[in-house]
């Protein structure tokens, strides 16, 4: 018998160790290559022509011009595409290439392959499409055949014409989905009740990954795409469909991505480029410039909401009633979930006995509008935070106390009625964000850098007044309403070179987040090796899902963790004696009688190998008529303070900090679980302060960098952040996803901040300077 | 046309140049130095940054034949061989790399950034950085990542 270890080995590079990324050094040296960084032999480029029109019929396209200009390989148009014309994330109703009728500005009308990029995009000038132009759909409400608000009055306002403004954009009308949820008593009464009606903008993603890719025609028909997405398989489905070829003829591979949160769930180029390919018989790069950008994706959905919230004197809320519209432009792509999760979770992480919410999801003629970020949650959040800030005003209570009065817990029923059981600690993230140090008021030091309006000398302290407010939020982790919600891993172990080698391939995206980091943690940590290889993320291997809806770490490390232990299963097979077996440092170690063996000694030759696909829990589809049923799997919270400087006069807001505490169950990888939270808070700021999509009549006004902001270094501040961990029992290791608490409850904080600081009710973000001087 | 420079100390050649290409897509597409990024391409997130005799400039505002003649350095062209400059390195090591697109922009810019001025107070360090767009981090461990590098090249 060999003597037991003396001491647990700990490695520091599993779960819970902060390794370093595996694409860490390729990108800080400029060696990553990136879907835009692609480079091939007598590779050629493809181009987009879009409708300069939000809505309009095409009676034409002549693409002889374009075909005669020299360098020029195809033109293709709606006939050129072999299979269905129409793809979508859950409804299948967007076309390809648009065929009879363009419903929002940019839609792709056709393509165009050529030696060279400006060549392409100058032969895109000639093609001819005669169109006749029809009045855009707008408005959400108005879609929908109803009469807009008057945002100043709780009062509809006067029907004007009927018009065009709400003429059937799909053939079953423009509602895309209506959540009815409710809970309680139908008619309660309380004490104290405050309306208010909000409205949120339109946002964009802004990653700075254009989108690109390559895609390959293959000897077989068929074509390779190398591509920046979420979810590889999705795109398979949809490009499948499209090109009217078999799962094992369109193959994907994920390229370097450079960001995604939510903007890279639907396709864009891939199946334009594939189309090229084919039909030429070259590789086709194509790679989006920053305004193409802006019409190539989708955006996060603008808002306009009515909240009703009634409460007794002791500030106890009595119930809440929510109207929430989701304007989600032409096409559907994931606005059924959008709807969900704006409707299910509208009213924010408290625990009220009656609830009222409809959600509505409609089409128009603005741009499509899908995943973004937080999902659903994000605009609702605005609402229910300036509602609860409202409520704690009437009351004469603080706002923090308010919102601890009514924080939802573990044992909580949800508005859909599902039991929340597992750690809620909605409180706690709010006393302990209450507690946190203040910044230091340096109002008496002269320095610009620290003034609304920096160095541009506007002003040194006079008309400045600071605020402070506060906002807690909540989100569903992974795909709710009953989706079947899983991820595939496979793992390898064998001895390479003497040493325990373990080799993890899944096709779940990385776009930044540092899931190959987890990836190689969780197999370190299950297989007790340091060497873990993850290999190229493709469609060689089953679906993992998306990289959205802060599920990866959960559902693809979920997956990773069960094969592991699958391979693990195996090898202990081929031990004979002790059953009390672990893997330790590259060595089977028995509890009873130490280590057992090595494991280049035990497997030899031998490789093992296991494919795994995993489920989180069950969720099911809430009831059609009240929204009742066990819609989620999982929630994660998060509590944000932010403190401002206003100055009154220009309305330049300078956000002096933020802090942020969040329970995130179990930090996998601790500074990059900070990482997300500093990203996220960041992404909900720009919404809060400068971040919109400006549309009018249907077309986007800002599609740059120079006219679209998004928040500099000058404009974070400083961030103090505290991560709790409050093991979840249901999940692997306990954690909770990370990546979209933050960006939903900072930018109600900074708006909070901005109420408190001028007393303004402020209903609409982004606030602009003009909603602070009251131009 | 035909641009000659120099690019990281080697001298190199481009062909069959059109004449409103940058800098950049000169760099990328025909030198093979995918490197320095293309996220905007108007000079707003500065993801291109490059040395172009020895100032700063966003390559994507840069004609290509302006380039002719002139010595250009990238992010490619920082490291040591296998070592990696301290700029490099500290962004690895303060975990200011997620996407990592805005990061050889970044690190460009901070390598002039302490070269100028090598201990630089944060206010400092926001307003040179003021120009370079990152959408993964918030900047705080951009922050960390400059102060880390300016202390190991302080010793």
């Amino acid at each position: 018998m060999t003597s037991p270890t003396a001491t647990e080995t700990v490695t520091t590079t599993g779960v819970g160790g902060s390794p370093q990324r595996p694409d860490g050094v390729r990108k800080v040296r400029g060696e990553f290559a990136y879907a835009s960084d692609l480079w091939m032999d007598g590779m050629i480029w493809g181009a987009t022509l879009r409708s300069p029109h939000p809505f309009a019929r095409i009676r034409s396209i002549d693409v002889s011009q374009a075909l005669a200009v020299a360098g020029v390989h195809a033109v293709l148009t709606a006939d050129d595409v072999p299979g269905e014309n129409r793809y979508g994330l859950e409804l299948a109703d967007q076309p390809v290439l648009a065929d009879d009728t363009v419903r929002y500005q940019g839609e792709p009308v056709a393509l165009i392959a050529a030696d060279h990029p400006e060549i392409a995009r100058q032969a895109a000038k000639r093609v001819r499409v005669n169109y006749d132009v029809w009045e855009p759909v707008t408005d959400a409400r108005a879609a929908l055949g109803r009469p807009t608000w008057n945002m100043l009055h709780d009062t509809a306002a006067p029907a004007t014409k009927i018009s065009r403004q709400s003429a059937h954009l799909h053939p079953k009308g423009n509602l895309v989905r209506h959540l009815k949820l409710r809970k309680g008593d139908p008619e309660p009464t309380a004490d104290v009740v405050v309306v208010g009606e909000y409205e949120v903008g339109m946002q964009d993603q802004a990653f700075l990954g254009p989108e690109s890719g390559l895609a390959v025609p293959a000897a077989d028909g068929g074509v390779d795409l190398f591509v920046a997405t979420q979810w590889l398989h999705a795109d398979q489905r949809q490009m499948c469909s499209a090109l009217r070829l078999p799962p094992e003829k369109v193959r994907l591979t994920l390229s370097g991505v450079g960001g995604a949160f939510g903007g890279r769930e639907d396709l864009s180029m891939h199946v334009h480029a594939s189309l090229l390919a084919l039909h030429t018989g070259k590789p086709v790069k194509m790679v989006y410039n920053r305004e193409e950008s802006f019409f190539g994706h989708v955006h996060r959905h603008p808002a306009s909401m009515r909240f009703e919230h009634g409460a007794d004197r002791d500030g106890r809320l009595a119930y809440v009633k929510a109207e929430i519209y989701l304007d989600g432009g032409a096409y559907a792509s994931s606005t059924p979930a959008v709807v969900g999760n704006a409707g299910t979770m509208g009213i924010g992480p408290y625990d009220v006995d009656n609830v009222a919410v409809d959600a509505w999801g409609v089409y128009t003629n603005n741009p499509p509008c899908g995943a973004m970020r937080g999902f659903g949650s994000v605009q609702a959040a605005f609402a229910h935070e300036a509602q609860m800030d409202k409520l704690a005003a009437e009351l004469g209570m603080d706002p923090v106390e308010l919102r601890c009065r009514n924080a939802m817990r573990e044992g909580s029923t949800a508005p859909t009625g599902q039991l929340i059981d597992s750690p809620a600690p909605v409180e706690e993230l709010l006393r302990r964000v209450q507690a946190l140090p203040m910044p230091v008021d340096r109002s008496g030091e002269l320095d610009l850098r620290a003034m609304p309006g920096g160095v541009s000398n506007t002003t040194h302290g006079e008309g400045v007044v600071r605020g402070v407010g506060y906002a807690v939020a909540y989100k569903n982790v992974g795909f709710s309403e009953g989706f079947d919600d899983f991820s595939t891993a496979r793992v390898r172990l064998e001895i390479v070179g003497g040493e325990p080698v373990a080799t993890v391939h899944t096709a779940a995206a990385e776009v930044g987040q540092g899931l190959e980091t987890v990836e190689q943690q969780i197999a370190r940590t299950e297989l007790g090796v340091e060497r873990v290889v993850v290999q190229a993320k493709d469609t060689q291997v089953g679906s993992a899902g998306s990289s959205s809806a802060s599920r990866q770490t959960y559902v693809t490390g979920g997956a990773v963790k069960a094969a592991c232990e699958a391979v693990r299963a195996s090898l202990f097979v081929l031990v004979t004696g002790p059953t009390d077996l672990r893997l330790e440092g590259g060595q089977v170690v028995s509890a009873s009688e130490g280590v057992v063996s090595s494991l280049a000694e035990l497997l030899g030759d031998e490789i093992i190998e296991d494919t795994v696909q995993w489920r989180h829990r069950p969720t099911f589809p809430v009831d059609p008529d009240t929204g009742q049923g066990v819609a989620h799997v999982q929630w994660a919270f998060s509590a944000h303070r932010a403190v401002v400087d206003v100055d009154t006069e220009l309305g330049l807001v300078k956000v002096v900090e933020l802090a942020c505490v969040q329970d995130v169950g179990k930090a996998l990888n601790p500074p990059a679980v900070v990482g997300q939270i500093q990203g996220g808070t960041a992404q909900g700021m720009g919404l809060a302060l400068m971040e919109e999509i400006v549309v009018a009549d249907g077309k986007i006004r800002n599609p740059s960098f120079t006219d679209y902001l998004i928040p500099t270094i000058l404009d974070m501040p400083p961030m103090q952040i505290e991560v709790l961990e409050y093991a979840d029992p249901h999940a692997p290791y306990g954690l909770r996803g990370v990546g979209e608490p933050p960006t939903i409850s900072s930018g109600p904080a900074v708006v909070a901040a901005i109420r408190a600081a001028t007393g303004l009710p402020l209903t609409r973000v982004p606030v602009r300077p003009e909603h602070l001087t009251g131009m | 046309m035909r641009v000659n420079l120099t690019v990281n100390g080697v001298a190199m050649q481009a062909d069959d140049v059109w004449e409103g290409e940058s800098l950049l897509y000169v760099l990328r597409e025909r030198l093979a130095l995918p490197g320095s990024k293309n996220a905007c391409e108007q000079g707003e997130c500065g993801s291109c940054s490059v040395y172009l005799d020895g100032e700063v400039v966003c390559a994507c505002l840069v004609a290509a034949g302006q380039a002719q003649g002139r010595s250009v350095r990238t992010v490619e062209g920082l490291a040591d061989g296998e070592r990696l400059d301290p700029v490099q390195q500290a962004f690895l090591d303060a975990g200011a790399v997620q996407c990592g697109f805005c990061t050889p922009g970044l690190i460009v810019m901070v390598h002039d950034l302490l070269q100028r001025n090598p201990q630089p107070s944060d206010p400092e360090i926001r307003e040179a950085l003021a120009g370079n767009l990152c959408r993964c981090t918030g900047y705080e461990k951009i922050l960390d990542a400059v102060r880390q590098a300016a202390e190991v090249k302080a010793t």
